[in-house]
């Protein structure tokens, strides 16, 4: 069975969620899912492993080979991608069944955990698969499911986020869609790798310079790169909490992944980057992007709109590692993603866990809640430091390889921003210590309780991990580097 | 025509008015694909664009009102990001082939074995139905899971608990309208039949035609909305269980997806059909049949339960706004 | 030279005034309209590229030699039952929020949601 872990990998929560409605108990569907989603996180696990020893894996969907039939094409980079999307599903499915049943109404449990499962095999399917259309079949799977999950928010807000999410999403989908057609005029082809050896021929031409751009302004808006990004933080603040804490850890990196993918597997370097104005346009925009994202983030009330702003500031850090260009830069943008999906995840967990005992995360009743809830306000303040990027969290160690990879570029202003850009951070992390600390409590609010231990165990899970990942660098440097080289062309 | 359609949307107001529009700029655009030898396509929109989505148009207009209101800010930006856009793409098409032309990329590469090799490895006339149903079945099972996707979205966020007086109720309300339909009704009872035969006929002929599992699929939905429209919700809901209807979407999604399930099983590539039968063409047409058998369930029974639960929705009074914090 | 490009210049206008509906118009149900017209107005794209002039369906038969191109074809087939599902999760938003705010235009419901701030 070996062989078949690519197509297991998306095919198991594939199938996994039509069998949901065969088991009727939400309690059941709940285990159903974890396991499922346990499953997928050891077969991606097994995949990294494969991928690192023995290099790229290849496997034709059909029996068909390539450019006829679809390839799912496992390199080092969608490997890691892939365990940081089923480790992070699995962990925060543990919290789900306690959380959700606060949220949202019992008869539509088992609804949810099925567009979950298919959520996660959409953005599975995108990342393993090397066949352009095939990715967009995929990301409509993980967009439409992500639209009905974020409407089952309990505000009615919710379904507003979810209908701009809608139209936004389905703009970039669409214009992806047009990038692609344009692509497959000039070359014949929809596969990738093949994609990749015949775009040179005629890359000088208008057709594929307009192909270009449209794949990366729909891809930027699944992205939400600033400016793109008003869909973002209404869907992240009135979405479930699980959901968030799913999405805020997967969703944009997907997309971040279809980015480089795109720009330097199908096109190449050297188009991306000298025929097209993209390198001085992603780093004034990702700079951009975390000054105004983070300013904007300080002056939030509610506490899951400040992070989901926050989210919007990394991403311009993953932005200007992403267009430094050189294999310092990637692997910075690749420790990052994994080390924001690690932070974010366990914030919105925590957010999660504060909705569950007092129903709101406004920023107003956080007040006293360092010492009603003590473990999860903890959780929160270490995902903080983390964000900011102070040492032995990971934050430092994306941090420290950006800065290193932008004075190795020579960009020295640009190293100083992005320090900046840090301590706009440490002021909306201290705004919620504060609250939580310095403040009393509120009256009438004694009787709240620690959060239940099914919150507990996936929020300190992923801060534990936080802080290891963040002393003991080995693993995650590694395979970020090993990906970037591969990207590169570069051999170990 | 379509220009003039599409320009015609953008002035009205009247919503009821557009959508029948944009159903007749789906036909208009069905027409169009069947002089671009695209028959598959235009069969398709034809029931999508002009059938369902207007239909889907017209129930969803009778809960949200049909007036739109004047735009009152200046569409100086929209009407900028539109022209940019617009003037790349006229851009970005100096440099195409020309349109017919036989040299272009596309036709020289990959395409070329679909039309020449496709007889004898998979021995299906209908090149389309070779190319959706085996060579990219991949693409086709996420086509499955999108519509089923959709199913299970609309449920989430339109399904309502039905109570057994409400039923009583609107059964009441119905009898009374519906007896003034009398010749319909009896139209419609020997109609139903022939459009599910026909239903069937475009199921299991779409190797050969154009047709498949999800025109059939729409078709067959359409015999009920028909019967669902004439003989109100709770007749339907009599006859056609909601829950049973979500387990026939769920089948068909298992059904496409174990027809891989057996290739891995039997040691071969996911889809790889070859394994169903000793001969790999007969191995063919059955991974065809079962996989084109999957879509059409799931596309049926979706369909249904969308329309249910939009109409569903219209026919109980909207619960009273709430305010929630 | 200017006539081999036409087509394509009349899909372009088109897919054009359906993205202006989306993103110039405030009603929530028309917006959804204007996203269909530019998806399928990307579809009549994709079919238009598959012409050859020539060429006849591609469902072959005895003494056809020029087929049109069948990829494409597939490719919409999969697109159209996308943009369905799309419609189709749309509409029920908008008819949820019909429910929740009363209204089914942005600038009332923007201003709902300032309120409640």
């Amino acid at each position: 069975m070996l062989i078949h872990l690519p197509v297991l990998q998306v095919i198991i929560p594939l199938l996994a969620a039509p069998l949901c409605l065969f088991l009727t108990k939400p309690r059941l569907v709940w285990l159903f899912a974890l396991i499922v989603s346990g499953l997928a996180f050891l077969i991606s696990g097994l995949l990294l492993q494969q991928v690192m020893t023995s290099g790229t894996i290849i496997y034709d969907l059909g029996g068909w080979d390539a450019p006829w039939g679809i390839e799912y094409r496992i390199d080092r980079l969608n490997a890691f991608l892939l365990l940081i999307i089923s480790s992070i599903s699995t962990i925060v499915l543990i919290a789900a069944d306690t959380s959700i049943r606060k949220e949202i109404p019992a008869d539509h449990h088992v609804l949810f955990y099925i567009l979950y499962l298919l959520s996660l095999a959409g953005m599975l399917g995108i990342v393993a698969t090397g066949d352009a259309f095939n990715v967009f079949v995929f990301l409509e799977i993980s967009s439409l499911s992500a639209y009905a999950l974020i409407a089952l928010g309990k505000d009615r807000r919710a379904l507003w986020a979810s209908y701009q999410y809608l139209i936004m999403g389905t703009i970039g989908a669409t214009f992806i869609l047009i990038g692609i057609g344009l692509m497959y005029q000039m070359t014949g082809t929809l596969n990738m790798e093949d994609l990749s050896k015949r775009l040179p021929e005629v890359s000088q031409t208008r057709t594929v310079f307009t192909a270009f751009a449209f794949l990366i302004v729909g891809i930027c808006l699944k992205l939400a790169m600033f400016p793109l990004h008003l869909w973002l933080p209404n869907a992240y603040a009135y979405a479930p909490s699980i959901v968030t804490a799913f999405f805020a850890a997967t969703a944009t990196k997907v997309a971040i992944y279809l980015l480089i993918r795109f720009t330097i597997t199908v096109f190449g370097l050297s188009f991306s980057f000298t025929h097209f104005p993209l390198q001085l346009l992603f780093v004034v925009l990702g700079l951009v992007g975390i000054f105004v994202a983070s300013t904007v983030a300080i002056y939030q009330t509610n506490v899951k709109h400040l992070f989901a702003y926050s989210s919007i500031a990394q991403i311009g850090y993953m932005i200007v590692g992403f267009s430094m260009t050189t294999m310092a830069g990637m692997t910075a943008t690749l420790l990052h993603l994994f080390n924001h999906a690690l932070m974010k995840s366990a914030l919105f967990l925590a957010l999660g866990a504060v909705m569950y005992r007092i129903g709101t995360t406004k920023l107003t009743h956080f007040q006293g809640l360092g010492r009603q809830m003590p473990l999860t306000l903890a959780a929160i303040v270490i995902g903080g430091l983390s964000l900011i990027g102070v040492p032995l969290t990971v934050g430092f160690v994306s941090k420290w390889y950006l800065v290193m990879a932008a004075i190795e570029n020579g960009w020295w202003p640009v190293a100083a921003l992005i320090l900046l850009g840090s301590l706009l951070a440490v002021v909306y992390v201290w705004r919620i210590v504060e609250m939580a600390y310095f403040k009393p409590a509120l009256a009438g609010t004694e009787t709240i309780k620690e959060a239940p231990l099914s919150f507990l165990i996936p929020i300190w899970t992923l801060i534990l991990a936080n802080i290891y990942f963040g002393i003991d660098t080995r693993l995650s440097v590694q395979v970020a580097q090993a990906a970037s080289m591969s990207l590169f062309g570069v051999t170990p | 025509m379509l220009v003039g359609v599409a320009f015609a949307i953008i002035w009205m107001k009247d919503l009821l008015s557009i959508s029948m529009l944009s159903g007749i700029y789906g036909l208009l655009s069905a027409s169009f694909f069947v002089a671009m030898d695209a028959v598959d396509v235009a069969f398709t929109e034809a029931s999508v664009g002009a059938g369902v989505s207007t239909l889907l148009m017209l129930v969803a207009i009778t809960m949200t009102g049909r007036s739109e209101h004047p735009v009152r800010h200046k569409p100086l930006l929209a009407l900028a990001v539109v022209f940019v856009t617009g003037s790349l793409l006229v851009y970005g098409t100096w440099d195409m082939p020309y349109f017919g032309s036989a040299e272009a990329p596309i036709h020289q590469h990959v395409a070329p074995r679909y039309i020449n090799d496709s007889m004898q490895e998979i021995g299906v006339p209908n090149i389309v139905t070779s190319v959706l149903a085996s060579y990219r079945a991949f693409d086709t099972f996420g086509e499955v899971v999108v519509i089923f996707t959709a199913g299970i979205g609309v449920l989430a966020l339109l399904s309502v608990v039905r109570r057994q007086e409400d039923i009583e109720k609107i059964d009441s309300f119905n009898n009374s309208m519906h007896e003034q339909h009398l010749v319909l009704r009896i139209v419609a009872k020997m109609l139903i039949p022939f459009i599910m035969l026909f239903a069937f006929y475009v199921q299991f002929h779409g190797d050969f035609g154009p047709g498949g599992g999800f025109q059939a699929g729409v078709i067959f939905a359409a015999a009920i909305f028909l019967y669902t429209m004439l003989f109100g919700m709770s007749t339907a809901y009599r006859v056609i269980n909601q829950s049973f209807m979500q387990i026939l979407a769920a089948s068909g999604v298992l059904l496409y997806g174990s027809v891989g399930v057996i290739s891995l099983l039997n040691g071969k590539e996911f889809f790889d059909y070859s394994v169903l039968s000793s001969n790999p063409v007969t191995g063919q047409h059955w991974g065809i049949f079962l996989v084109e058998l999957g879509v059409g369930l799931t596309v049926a029974s979706v369909m249904v339960i969308i329309f249910f639960n939009f109409a569903g929705r219209s026919e109980n009074s909207p619960p009273p706004v709430s305010k929630d914090s | 030279m200017l006539l081999g490009h036409y087509n394509y210049w009349i899909v372009i206008v088109l897919m054009m005034i359906g993205f202006y509906i989306v993103i110039a118009h405030g009603n929530l149900i028309k917006k959804i309209v204007g996203l269909s017209i530019f998806q399928t107005s990307v579809f009549i794209f994709y079919i238009s590229m598959a012409k050859i002039d020539g060429g006849t369906a591609p469902i072959l038969a005895e003494g056809i030699e020029q087929y049109s191109n069948p990829l494409p074809h597939v490719l919409i087939l999969t697109a159209i039952v996308v943009g369905i599902a799309t419609t189709a999760l749309g509409l029920a938003l908008a008819v949820r929020i019909k429910e929740a705010y009363g209204s089914i235009e942005e600038e009332e419901i923007q201003n709902k949601d300032n309120l409640d701030c």
